[in-house]
């Protein structure tokens, strides 16, 4: 893994919020710089103002750095956006009401000019990998908050994108639907050579889904410790009973607690 | 995870019917039912008020009678007056509908343009909001002596009462799009046209809509004052008509009046026909 050349290259990157003059400036990341191998799943980890979710919407170029520089495949994240590098899930659904199921996967299809054929032949694939294919005509109202949000996993892979980017995207959910979900995202994970950034607050997630878990401190945010997470692939129950997924539940935890 | 699955399954499924139940309100039976209690009502308080306050015909004439207005043959043609109000309401339903057409598409573009330039928006909306403090009677004999009798002014008159709510409420609901639904877009590469037709609009239609019913009843409105003083025929102009032969058939400005109410219904009620087929996705959420 270390001598393949990163998909997502992050050197001494600083976002500062606020005007530069004002005396009230946060400094949500400070010189953060981290390199993804492609196929990985990377979490970012950490409490709330530590900069995760900002680093996420770096990388997605909804937002852009203070300074230092952002490569993924070799591009700007401006380039990687206008070539639909990534795909991205967010905390909420984010389901467009007036379309049903079927529909909402095959929204970035229709703004992708994919030919109306292979727009359903798509959508319906990934419906069927994240297990709603008998929910193609439901609207978004008459499905469980899980059902929808894996409707926005199966919107955010329709057009095969090379990176997966994930804002808490279970972080609304109760604990059991989470825990089913995140067995599944790694189900999903396994079936396409997808690479994952995966944003959370929580530990028992984090070490279960990744490869290698960035933990990270706020103010300013900045990445504390890189814990690899060798737990053997794949995943299920079971792991979350072995002594070494808690041993490097409490790796990450110290990292927290480093501050 | 297999049995979990099937379990949320079915408490989806479950959700579903029972809203669909709770949807489907009274039954139209039931529905005509409270109209006819209504009417019947509305008529006992006229008639009971008639005889408490000893009120006379030529005040208010008898329930009976404004049927009774319709049914009657007119003493020119020997038709029936409901026959030839009805022929007379065509005028008013043809130029009510141009205006309304009108005044919608050029609302609805207005607010397309005020909602991506806020420069614009800024600078135009204050014209906008005043052009509606200008009563609509000082307006209407000016534009028929610029264009003088006819179709026309009177559509524009009718269209100018019905673009402002078009204009608010369209702004409104292009702009009510979440930052999270527009950041999705971007994350597509979307084009703003792209933005626009695939998000802002769809999202838009709910308070649209809200726009047109009330537009569509002002649109009618406008047609009736604008016959009032621009025309020799439909609704408005026999209001006036009727109006100044008051005194020798009061039932008959009863008459138009409840024409001109129910018309006013009936476009209401078109708006919500369509509203329900459009948003067929919302009025099952609602």
């Amino acid at each position: 893994m270390t001598d393949t050349a990163p998909i997502v290259s992050i050197q001494n990157v600083s976002k500062l919020f606020g005007s530069a003059s004002a005396a009230g400036q946060t400094h949500a990341l400070s010189r953060v710089s981290l390199d993804v191998a492609p196929g990985e799943f990377v979490s970012l980890l950490g409490p709330s103002g530590c900069g995760k979710s900002t680093l996420l919407r770096l990388v997605a170029d909804l937002i852009e750095p203070s300074d230092g520089q952002i490569l993924i495949r070799n591009k700007s994240p401006r380039q990687a956006r206008l070539d639909r590098e990534y795909g991205i899930v967010f905390q909420s659904p984010v389901l467009y009401d007036w379309r049903d199921v079927l529909h909402n996967v095959e929204l970035p299809l229709e703004v992708m000019r994919f030919p109306p054929a292979e727009r359903d032949r798509r959508a319906r694939e990934m419906l069927q990998l994240v297990g709603l294919k008998d929910f193609e005509r439901h609207y978004p109202w008459q499905l469980s908050g899980g059902m929808q949000q894996r409707v926005s996993i199966a919107r955010a892979l329709s057009f095969k994108p090379a990176i997966l980017l994930m804002d808490e995207p279970f972080g609304a959910l109760d604990e059991m639907t989470r825990e089913r979900m995140n067995a599944e995202l790694l189900n999903i994970w396994s079936q396409t050579d997808t690479t994952v950034i995966f944003v959370t607050h929580s530990i028992a997630e984090a070490v279960f889904l990744s490869s290698r878990v960035v933990v990270m401190t706020p103010r300013p945010g900045r990445i504390e410790k890189i814990v690899t997470i060798d737990l053997p692939q794949p995943r299920n129950l079971e792991t979350r009973e072995q002594p070494h997924y808690f041993e490097l539940i409490t790796a990450v935890r110290e990292g927290l607690r480093e501050v | 995870m297999a049995e979990s699955r099937t379990l949320e399954l079915e408490a989806g499924e479950a959700e579903v019917a029972a809203r669909r139940q709770a949807q489907g309100g009274p039954s139209l039976a039931r529905r005509g039912l409270a109209l006819l209690a209504l009417l019947v009502g509305v008529a006992l308080v006229w008639e009971l008020t008639k005889i408490l306050f000893s009120i006379t015909d030529y005040n208010l004439p008898h329930v009976y009678a404004i049927p009774w207005a319709f049914i009657k043959p007119l003493s020119s043609t020997g038709q029936p007056m409901g026959v030839y109000l009805l022929w007379q309401t065509q005028y008013t339903i043809y130029e009510a509908l141009a205006g309304f057409a009108l005044g919608a598409l050029a609302g609805f573009l207005l607010g397309v343009v005020f909602a991506h330039s806020a420069l614009l928006e800024r600078g135009c909306l204050p014209y906008v909001v005043a052009s509606q403090t200008v009563p609509i009677l000082a307006i209407a004999p000016m534009v028929v002596i610029w264009l003088g009798r006819g179709f026309l002014p009177i559509a524009l008159i009718a269209s100018y009462l019905t673009f402002f709510p078009v204009v608010i409420n369209t702004l409104r609901g292009l702009l009510s799009v979440e930052p999270t639904a527009l950041e999705l877009m971007q994350s597509y590469a979307a084009t703003r046209g792209e933005i626009l037709w695939k998000l802002r609009v769809p999202a838009s239609l709910p308070y649209l809509f809200t726009a047109l019913k009330i537009s569509s009843t002002a649109s009618i409105i406008g047609a009736l004052i604008a016959e009032m003083t621009g025309a020799q025929r439909g609704l408005g102009w026999n209001l006036v008509y009727f109006a100044q032969y008051y005194n020798s058939d009061p039932p008959n400005l009863w008459a138009a009046i409840v024409l001109s109410g129910l018309l006013g219904l009936l476009a209401y009620g078109g708006i919500l026909l369509i509203e329900r087929r459009a948003l067929g996705w919302q009025a099952r959420a609602g």
